[in-house]
């Protein structure tokens, strides 16, 4: 009871922040906006019990790639946003249609399929009992030990790709 | 874990928010309102503003902030390993010292790039 009111609380907050960031004018405010989505998305991944990707969502979401989005806002030459408003009737029109149509397809989706997959090898129960941050460490360290060492590679790739693009005179 | 384990975590957050609201409200409804030019500005004693606030960021804050976000996944990765790190023994800590390592390189080219420098 407590939990579904949590829910419908926090998914109310998320739709109307959501709603927010795309009708602000001034794009720092959306950012801030879409700081608060990201927030209660966290709180909603609590409510699924996956305090991890709950914990991560703040930490590189909210954290690491607002200051980012930021960053570019920052970076790019500001003022010129008051002039991006579509005054083409065509697009709106569209735009509204293939929206509806989008939202019917969603409803056609819930209203005929029963949507309940089939339990795989970590249901719910079992996350819970085991605890969710240790069953992701498990497999991550284990089963999974090569992807997560690609990963680092990943990485380095990245961190030389930033230095190389934002750095020309290198 | 329940999701009223949680309640500190909700307790700490709605006493920050409230915190702030509250100082925003009370000093809206106890102080003066006496708009003069000085007030307006945004540092009130210090120096005076030159052009506008909202001007194109150097690039140079643009890799820090990339550098960041790397680092920040890197660090994200310790956590699951920090939870089971007992358990692993010797093994975690060799995987976990090759992942570090790989990144270490990505760590001193930046450093020898002198991408940290501001210069």
């Amino acid at each position: 009871m407590f939990e579904t009111f949590l829910f419908v609380l926090l998914a109310v907050v998320t739709t109307i922040a959501a709603i927010l960031v795309i009708v602000q004018r001034n794009p720092v405010a959306s950012a801030i906006y879409l700081i608060i989505t990201l927030f209660c998305l966290a709180g909603i991944y609590l409510l699924l019990s996956a305090p991890f990707i709950a914990v991560i969502q703040v930490l590189v979401y909210a954290g690491a790639i607002m200051v980012l989005f930021l960053f570019v806002i920052m970076l790019l030459n500001l003022e010129k946003e008051k002039k991006l408003i579509y005054r083409n009737r065509l697009q709106k029109v569209l735009g509204v249609f293939l929206g509806g149509v989008l939202l019917a397809q969603i409803g056609m989706i819930f209203s005929s399929v029963l949507l309940e997959g089939s339990k795989g090898k970590f249901p719910a129960e079992k996350v819970a009992a085991l605890g969710n941050t240790e069953v992701v460490a498990r497999l991550l360290f284990t089963d999974f030990l090569l992807p997560f060492e690609i990963v680092s590679v990943l990485l380095l790739v990245a961190i030389v790709g930033a230095i190389v693009l934002a750095k020309k005179q290198i | 874990m329940m999701i009223t384990d949680y309640l500190p975590i909700f307790i700490f957050l709605v006493v920050a928010v409230g915190f702030a609201l509250v100082t925003i409200f009370l000093s809206s409804i106890i102080g003066k309102r006496k708009i003069t030019p000085q007030k307006m500005i945004p540092y009130e004693c210090g120096m005076d503003p030159i052009g506008q606030a909202r001007k194109p960021f150097s690039v140079k804050f643009y890799i820090i902030a990339m550098l960041f976000i790397i680092f920040d996944i890197e660090a994200v990765f310790l956590y699951p390993w920090a939870v089971i790190f007992k358990e692993l023994k010797i093994f975690g800590l060799v995987e976990m010292a090759i992942f570090i390592a790989i990144l270490l390189v990505g760590f001193v080219y930046v450093w020898k790039k002198g991408a940290l420098e501001w210069e």
